[in-house]
């Protein structure tokens, strides 16, 4: 959209031009007529700076403790030519920002770097480390942004190379590089590591692109009727001409998407998916699916139109409540390890040893999470993942506790035998509530327990909350 | 397109040496008789294009089937079948796939074609538009072996390896001569480096011109390496006699190592044509 607000701009008094031109000699459109293009020089740091906005780096914000004073060039540690760009990393104490980072924007309207395939430089720096970079960004926009989270530099120079996912979509781009680093790799010691030969390249030996959503999972969801749910895990690798892998995240504007069921739901440019409607003939599902440049990427989102009220627990789908933890870590007994990680771009629970654990949000150690009054959902929503072999005699005894720690506590427990799930799959359960044997209130649950005894040993959950159909 | 490029080459080396041996003559008056010898291979004796799906040509291609000795020689991880599954002729292609299955006691499965018995050729232009697997573990190969390989072994037949590809360097081909006294580690082979495309993104075409006292290695219109007997550490036992080709995709081994749990399966090796050529 912003593209072409732009491009009409520069239209609009050539047309101008070109109507005075044929009113006044009457003659055709001139040959040299060529419609809002913009430069595609790639050079951005060669020996100077190429092109860039006078401050040439635009740092972070300070008040995000970004250091807006390690900034400078280096005429004497150069890979090639006469100067290379020198970053000082500072310490997390340092009182003038515990991090550096910033971009580099092109000083005109932007660039055709539609003919390039990489973003390249040579980097190294004065102890292994790890940083991040990225183009794309230009702090206003940053819709086509590209990152990798962890670039190794060593100690020597060494050619770097991020794929462009898709290099049709930057036909005018202003945000040419981002890096960001602390020391969280060098354990709070500060270092230094520079840059140079930092261009644009169409370098012809990049291959195997595999654009993923969802973390390339195929993920379903319930969702309700007018509410929106956006896509994450995008990313975007390729192999490199030295046979390694390189995965990029990829800004949503880069993937082109496609829904299965328009009757059900939609999605926009941006990634985001809006359940539209009940759908047609019974049918309330839709199949989001994504591609770049042609591509189809792995992943997918299977959204059912429903008509429900939701208390969240767990979901990338639903608002969570606030939890006080998703392991309480009762020792000396509880042996599990685990909680909350991000599995390629999906949030799930991962436990493993597990014994027994709970999700607590009771207030815990005088903490502001309340309980969650479930009087009028009906049912409980929840995926098992068992990360090892099932076996039939397996189980998971889940207990739901009201008016936890208090006297006038209750808690209802259900079993789920090992019949029931399997290995390395997700399995979703919907339970009545009523099923919980015990629960005789549920105005104030607080806890959730999960019991194997270590029979399941190493589970994954995930999508879990409370829910009523209207 | 190939031969027309090959053939403005030799012709302009012609008129090079002839414009050479012209000055030579006005000055020294040398015998004109020594000028250099090159061969042209214009006639098309084998070709096939895998135009009819199904099965590849039973009257071109035989196959080796199993794990052979110690995998191959080469400890391969593979076992070698014909089954569709791993090679067929498909959209005007020859498809060999490599498939991570347990099979007759191995971890893959894949296919080795040969055309021995079928076609064999004593010199000539031997070429195959390839677009190749990559990843560790995969060997793509297109190679030539000695006829008389079941009477005086290998590797006294003599090896030409037309073009041989580690998954792991998805830009580096190379070509290789063995024999006696340079075989295995100790064949002369050079590498090619694609520096802007790769083996697995492009189709390329590989090839050889071989003739007498030489052998040529090609990758698309690129002349990158000429191996002949100075070249070598034994006898030159590429003028002996005729050739059969082989066209394999192997799983593991001592040229690219083993897979490793980010190499892809399965994969395929696609095959556009083979084409011979013999001297006019």
């Amino acid at each position: 959209m912003k593209n072409k607000n732009l491009k009409y701009s520069i239209i609009l008094p050539l047309v101008g031009l070109i109507s005075i031109v044929m009113i006044s000699c009457e003659r055709g459109f001139s040959d040299d007529v060529d419609l809002a293009t913009f430069p595609t020089n790639g050079d951005i740091y060669i020996d100077d700076p190429v092109g860039l906005t006078d401050e040439f780096f635009t740092s972070f914000d300070p008040a995000t403790g970004a250091n807006t004073n390690g900034f400078g060039t280096d005429n004497n540690e150069v890979y090639e030519g006469s100067s290379s760009i020198r970053i000082d990393v500072p310490a997390p104490d340092d009182p003038n920002g515990g991090y550096i980072g910033g971009i580099f924007k092109d000083r005109g309207e932007g660039r055709d770097l539609s003919g390039y395939d990489a973003l390249t430089f040579w980097a190294k720096a004065s102890t292994s480390a790890t940083i991040e970079v990225g183009f794309g960004s230009d702090f206003i926009e940053d819709k086509y942004a590209v990152g990798v989270s962890d670039l190794v530099l060593s100690t020597a120079w060494k050619k770097y190379i991020i794929p462009i996912p898709d290099p049709s979509k930057l036909v005018q781009e202003r945000g040419l590089f981002l890096f960001a680093a602390g020391t969280q790799s060098t354990n709070g010691a500060s270092y230094s590591f520079w840059i140079d030969e930092l261009r644009f390249e169409s370098l012809g030996t990049l291959g195997q692109p595999r654009p993923r959503i969802l973390g390339g999972q195929d993920q379903t969801a319930q969702a309700n009727i007018d509410t929106s749910v956006p896509l994450i895990g995008l990313t975007y690798t390729a192999n490199l001409p030295d046979g390694q892998d390189i995965t990029v995240s990829a800004a949503p504007s880069y993937f082109d998407y496609e829904t299965s069921n328009p009757f059900v739901a939609s999605v926009n440019d941006l990634g985001i998916v809006t359940v539209d409607g009940p759908g047609q003939g019974g049918d309330n599902t839709a199949v989001i699916t994504a591609s770049i440049g042609g591509i189809s990427a792995e992943g997918s989102l299977t959204i059912e139109a429903v008509d429900i009220d939701v208390i969240s627990i767990f979901s990338d789908v639903f608002a969570n409540v606030p939890v006080d933890n998703y392991n309480g870590f009762y020792e000396p007994f509880q042996t599990t390890l685990g909680g909350a990680v991000n599995e390629n771009g999906n949030n799930i629970i991962d436990y493993t040893m597990l014994n027994f654990v709970a999700i607590e949000f009771y207030g815990r150690d005088g903490s502001d999470v309340d309980p969650i009054d479930a009087t009028d959902m009906t049912h409980l929503h929840i995926e098992f993942r068992v990360n090892e072999t099932v076996d039939a005699s397996d189980y998971i005894n889940m207990e739901l506790h009201n008016n936890f720690t208090l006297p006038n506590g209750i808690s209802g427990s259900f079993q789920i035998l090992g019949t029931e799930l399997l290995s390395n799959e997700w399995v979703e359960f919907d339970i009545p509530l009523s099923s919980f044997n015990g629960l005789t209130s549920r105005d104030a649950i607080g806890m959730m327990l999960f019991v194997t005894d270590n029979n399941i040993a190493n589970l994954s959950i995930d999508n879990i909350y409370f829910y009523a159909e209207n | 397109m190939k031969n027309r490029n090959l053939n403005i080459r030799l012709k302009s080396i012609l008129i090079c040496s002839g414009l050479c041996a012209g000055l030579m003559g006005l000055i020294t008056n040398c015998n004109p008789d020594e000028t250099q010898n090159v061969t042209n291979f214009n006639t098309i004796s084998m070709q096939d294009e895998f135009d009819i799906d199904g099965a590849p040509n039973p009257a071109i291609w035989t196959y080796d089937i199993g794990t052979g000795n110690n995998g191959w020689g080469n400890a391969e991880l593979q076992y070698y079948t014909d089954r569709p599954e791993n090679v067929v002729v498909e959209n005007g292609m020859l498809k060999i796939t490599a498939i991570q299955e347990d099979f007759e006691g191995s971890g893959y499965t894949s296919a080795r074609l040969l055309t021995q018995g079928l076609f064999e050729q004593k010199y000539g232009r031997f070429e195959a538009r390839m677009k190749l697997p990559y990843g560790k573990g995969m060997w793509p190969a297109f190679w030539l072996l000695g006829a008389n390989i079941d009477e005086i072994s290998w590797p006294f037949c003599g090896e030409i390896d037309v073009m041989e590809n580690g998954g792991s360097k998805p830009t580096i081909v190379s070509g290789a001569v063995h024999g006696p006294g340079y075989s295995a580690g100790n064949a002369i082979v050079k590498e090619y480096e694609f520096t802007d495309s790769r083996v697995d993104s492009e189709f390329h075409v590989y090839g050889i011109e071989w003739g007498p006292r030489y052998i040529n290695y090609y990758v698309d219109d690129v002349l990158y390496n000429q191996i002949t007997p100075e070249d070598v550490t034994g006898d030159w036992v590429f003028d002996n006699g005729p050739f059969f080709m082989i066209i394999n995709l192997a799983v593991g081994g001592v040229f690219d190592g083993n897979p490793n749990e980010n190499t892809v399966f399965p994969q395929t090796m696609y095959v556009d044509y083979v084409r011979v050529y013999s001297a006019d």
